[in-house]
């Protein structure tokens, strides 16, 4: 029972730090954090299962949770007829064309020996492919981004609802996970980190571009939800009997039935959307339990015994018969996968999907920067550290605020250096992070809650 | 006198851009090919460090605005660069002390020296940020341009114009001289010499009486020197906004890795081979082609074979081909 109390101690304070939020300043506020330290949390689980147990790095987390969010799309906004109708077909064919282009090179690739004349077909395929996608894609995408364009302009999803995005999420981080692997995992660590890097930008400026997809950087907005909407609830007479019963205190002090009433609607507005986030987190958690479940019962299997020791020294394990490369590819695609679960999920929360805002320091830097805080190969370390440094980076800036102001407290309002710190605390969030990160790599590089290897 | 037009099309709107634009990656990846050469990791601060740099120089330029001191028809920012490249090479060296110096002694692997550099990322981020704010900021003053598009036309006759701005020449000359004096002093001079045998093999060069932090504090203070004019060149060019500064860190690193890391003039070269990509592919050729063929022939489309969002893909797309087939760079890396 010992081992477990430091996770204990930890996630506990981590909770009444929530909750003094909470108190202090909101619910919502809190809940919204609570949120997305759950979704950082599934991230970190990602990330670690590809650093923590295999010791390969990935830093195009944000393109496969990027991805995830694309899949949120995909699946759950309705699809727009007329585009369909104008350049849907079109579309397919596309995807046929880039289909038969794969599998027409590898039969290449199987068939012809390595020479100059296999080189020849291939690049010759791939031209003769591309001319054949811009005849066909550039009317296309003209006409299906002519679509009333100001609301849809692009193909539209299946339709069905948004949960199953996180499934389906999953795959195509998984299926980016596969090509990036297949191309990238021989590369020496330094190297498949800048590669991943900028193989993660490249998607990014795929989705940003590509309107007649997911509507580029015009964003798509209003998704529908898994949970009800505040509007919804807050006409309910459910709801509404609920929130007077849980404020029945309250409501009793006041005596003028007008005001009451007024106390009442207000109140009504804030649980709906206490609610709403109460439910989503309950949504989160069951993920992060399902998949801590999961990646414990990995961990402690053969096969997670099998990953240390390909991680620790993967030439022994090449010799002990382990085949490190299939391993790795497969621990790639896992670890993607869990992260774009994460990016559906993230997209599901917000309600809407703007691939501009996928940039690699909130989205790449900040997770490693959670898991090597976290701890590296423990999963309750991985999502200690998403719940620790995401409520970092939120209250950051306000903790700056309340210093610069208290320090500078005999300065008068005027005062130019007072008014330059106020205005740049919110940077102070980075400085937060990257001396944090400084501080743990040299004091504790194992991270607060480091792995722990159960002698069996 | 159609050829003529098409080729004076290509320089105004390939060629000197390309110059100018290859020569401020070209100096950021010879930036870090120094580091990962002699530091042996790779540095994630890179962009920021440049930032770092080049905000002083922003700083300074303001003040000496202000006093009334300037270059005349050259930018003022020109007069800043010595006393930035202090401030810059002042900063590597408070880092390398506080953070990476811990890592070299006790050998750490380069992957957790990165890591750390993630941390120096954040902290340069965040001390750029909060100094002179994450804005927009323009600091070229002088003369614009050395040639007009009306200027040229009337002289030649011709249709086509071409323009070709200060900071262009300046960028191009500037980065001739700086990369010229650094080959000279990594092969002529001792101190040269030394820093490639440690990069080459770092035991034999400890046993041959090479003093390692001298090495390592030299390194530095090339670095802080290319950075800070890289940077100030970028933003005279461009302008100065962190977050853009930030971003061309990956096309440094693709430059730097397509020529092959840890070998200066691949990486030189490297900055070249991507900014003519960029702009080659992403280039719309329609009016090339106008001049070229007869009128029958003219092209409808625009002739571009990407659209220009897609300009830091083409890098991205050449390093992931170059990793995958010749892993080691166009010329072969790991050492000076």
């Amino acid at each position: 029972m010992r081992q477990y109390a430091n996770v204990f101690t930890a996630y506990t304070i981590m909770i009444i730090l929530i909750i003094l939020v909470g108190i202090f300043q909101s619910w919502s506020v809190a809940l919204t954090i609570l949120n997305f330290c759950l979704v950082s949390a599934v991230m970190t689980m990602g990330a670690n299962i590809q650093w923590g147990y295999a010791g390969l790095i990935n830093f195009g987390i944000m393109g496969y949770t990027a991805l995830g969010g694309l899949a949120a799309v995909l699946i759950s906004v309705a699809p727009v007829q007329e585009a369909w109708a104008v350049g849907g077909l079109d579309m397919i064919i596309c995807v046929g064309i880039i289909i038969g282009m794969v599998f027409s090179i590898r039969y290449v690739l199987k068939k012809i020996q390595k020479s100059k004349k296999r080189n020849y077909i291939i690049a010759a395929i791939i031209i003769f492919g591309l001319i054949l996608l811009r005849v066909i894609a550039g009317p296309a995408t003209e006409h299906i981004e002519a679509v009333d364009p100001a609301r849809t302009g692009f193909l539209g999803g299946l339709g069905m609802p948004i949960l199953f995005s996180w499934i389906v999420g999953a795959f195509f981080a998984a299926g980016l996970a596969y090509i990036v692997g297949k191309v990238a995992l021989g590369l020496r660590a330094d190297y498949l980190a800048i590669a991943t890097l900028l193989i993660s930008e490249i998607v990014i400026a795929i989705i940003k571009h590509e309107d007649w997809l997911s509507r580029g950087v015009k964003n798509v907005i209003g998704l529908n939800r898994p949970v009800p909407y505040e509007v919804d609830l807050q006409s309910s007479p459910w709801f509404i009997d609920l929130v007077e019963k849980f404020h029945s205190g309250k409501l009793e002090l006041i005596n003028s039935l007008t005001e009451r009433q007024d106390l009442l609607n207000q109140l009504v507005i804030e649980a709906s959307s206490v609610y709403v986030k109460l439910c989503l987190a309950g949504l989160f958690l069951v993920v992060v339990i399902i998949l801590l479940i999961i990646t414990q019962k990995a961990l402690y299997s053969p096969w997670g015994r099998m990953m240390r020791a390909i991680r620790d020294n993967d030439e022994a394990a090449n010799a002990m018969g382990k085949n490190v490369v299939k391993e790795h590819l497969l621990i790639f695609i896992l670890g993607s996968a869990v992260v774009g679960i994460a990016g559906a999920m993230m997209v599901t929360h917000d309600g809407l999907f703007t691939p501009g805002s996928y940039r690699p320091m909130r989205y790449t830097f900040l997770i490693w920067v959670m898991v090597i805080v976290g701890g590296s190969g423990n999963n309750f370390g991985a999502i200690l550290g998403g719940f620790v440094v995401w409520f970092l980076w939120v209250e950051a800036a306000p903790i700056a605020l309340f210093l610069i102001n208290f320090f500078t407290s005999h300065l008068p309002e005027t005062n130019a250096l007072k008014i330059h710190l106020i205005n740049s605390a919110p940077y102070f969030r980075f400085l937060t992070m990257g001396i944090g990160l400084l501080l743990i790599m040299r004091y504790r590089p194992r991270g607060i809650l480091p792995e722990k290897i159960i002698k069996q | 006198m159609d050829f003529i037009n098409a080729i004076i099309l290509l320089l105004n709107y390939i060629v000197v851009p390309a110059l100018s634009y290859g020569s401020q990656l070209a100096l950021g990846a010879i930036f870090v090919t120094l580091i990962y050469g002699i530091l042996r990791f790779a540095n994630f601060a890179t962009g920021d460090m440049m930032a770092f740099g080049t905000m002083f120089s922003v700083l300074l330029t303001w003040y000496f605005q202000s006093k009334g001191i300037g270059l005349g028809v050259l930018p003022t920012a020109l007069l800043t660069i010595p006393f930035s490249i202090i401030m810059m090479i002042l900063y590597m060296l408070i880092i390398d002390k506080l953070v990476f110096r811990y890592y070299r002694i006790k050998k750490s692997p380069p992957v957790q020296l990165a890591m750390v550099s993630i941390g120096v990322l954040f902290v340069t981020q965040a001390i750029v940020r909060i100094i002179i704010g994450p804005f927009d900021r323009r600091f070229l003053d002088g003369e614009k341009f050395i040639l007009k598009a009306i200027e040229f036309k009337e002289m030649t006759g011709l249709n086509e114009g071409l323009t070709i701005k200060t900071t262009q020449v300046i960028t191009i000359v500037v980065t001739v001289i700086v990369v010229s004096l650094l080959f000279w002093f990594l092969n002529k001079t001792r101190t040269g010499k030394s820093m490639r045998a440690y990069s080459d093999n770092e035991d034999l060069a400890l046993l041959s009486g090479i003093d390692p932090n001298r090495v390592v504090m030299i390194t530095w203070m090339i670095a802080g020197v290319l950075a800070t004019i890289g940077g100030v060149l970028y933003g005279l060019d461009k302008s100065f906004k962190p977050f853009v500064y930030f971003n061309n860190m990956l096309p440094i690193f693709a430059a730097a890795i397509v020529g092959g890391i840890g070998n200066p003039f691949g990486a030189f070269l490297g900055g070249y081979v991507i900014a003519f990509a960029e702009i080659f592919i992403t280039y719309a050729y329609k009016k090339f082609f106008m001049y070229l063929l007869p009128e029958s022939l003219e092209p409808d489309s625009l002739m571009q074979l990407l659209s220009t969002d897609y300009k830091f893909a083409v890098s991205f797309s050449i390093l992931v081909i170059v990793l995958l087939f010749r892993p080691t760079g166009i010329f072969k890396g790991k050492v000076l």
